[in-house]
């Protein structure tokens, strides 16, 4: 399901707010997965404080955010611009692909409430194809 | 038979208790037919769905998401019991209806979406985690019957 033109444009732009928040918005989505599906804490095993105010979430959920952003500002080679995190993942952190789906909702779920008026039905679609498309480039090492 | 917590009640009931049953369901629905656009293949008698506006001007789409919604409000009243409580609606949708039990995953998920954009941080991640649960729930009850 590839990204349309409009598809791109509507994640530019509601990044374009995303983007400036990175830290509280990628601790909120971090945090929020860690809290509603404890199945992913065991990826987090060496963290001392997994709630949405921790430290140690905060400086992860930025990582995260920010990588994302890269894939937005690379929308046109989201393989290209996974490629060493994919590497990572698969090898290094062995992430089961299964729980990007998890993570890819609670940042839907967290880009809805800070952005309720922009997060329009077209865009939540826009979106919601966009991390598809970086859980697809984020597995491509996998095996 | 599924346990719940003090906390876990009190998050569901107290957001339920401020919620337009109407427009989220409306909301709700209206964004699995467009972020999901193959749902529509249950509801060819609903006339115009033919893009994102249309969708969200649709009186049966309105309806109906009213009707889900209304579902689900039994469901939060009889939480120690959504399993006996949706046995003939989950017999309804396996056997007359024959929607892909999928479908519950992504109502569930996309509602939560809309309770987000609703609430804002009221929707804190602790009132979050307890309506992910409800949602499973509910879900794994539609989801009984079928075979």
């Amino acid at each position: 399901m590839p990204l349309t033109d409009a598809d791109k444009k509507h994640v530019k732009s509601i990044w374009s707010k995303a983007s400036g928040k990175a830290e509280e918005l990628g601790a909120q989505a971090l945090g929020r997965m860690l809290d509603a599906f404890p199945n992913t804490k065991t990826y987090f095993s060496h963290y001392s404080d997994l709630s949405v105010e921790s430290g140690q979430v905060h400086v992860h959920g930025k990582k995260i955010f920010d990588a994302l952003t890269d894939a937005v500002n690379h929308i046109n080679d989201i393989t290209g611009a996974m490629s060493a995190l994919s590497t990572k993942h698969a090898h290094t952190l062995r992430v089961d692909p299964a729980n990007f789906k998890i993570l890819s909702h609670t940042i839907l779920v967290v880009l809805a409430l800070y952005f309720p008026a922009d997060f329009t039905p077209e865009v939540h679609l826009a979106c919601d194809k966009f991390l598809a498309e970086v859980s697809y480039a984020l597995a491509e090492k996998y095996r | 038979m599924v346990h719940w917590t003090d906390e876990e009640r009190q998050a569901i009931s107290s957001t339920w208790a401020e919620i337009n049953v109407e427009e989220v369901g409306h909301q709700a629905l209206a964004r699995v037919l467009v972020v999901y656009p193959w749902t529509q293949r249950y509801f060819s008698t609903f006339g115009n769905l033919s893009n994102a506006t249309a969708i969200a001007g649709n009186p049966k789409v309105r309806a109906h998401g009213k009707r889900v919604l209304d579902a689900l409000g039994d469901a939060i009243t009889h939480l120690d019991n959504v399993s006996a409580t949706y046995a003939k609606l989950s017999q309804l949708h396996s056997e007359k209806l024959h929607v892909d039990p999928e479908n519950f995953r992504l109502l569930g998920e996309t509602l939560i979406i809309s309770l987000a954009a609703q609430f804002g941080a009221a929707f804190t991640p602790d009132i979050q985690a307890a309506w992910q649960k409800l949602m499973a729930v509910v879900t794994a009850a539609l989801s009984k019957q079928y075979y």
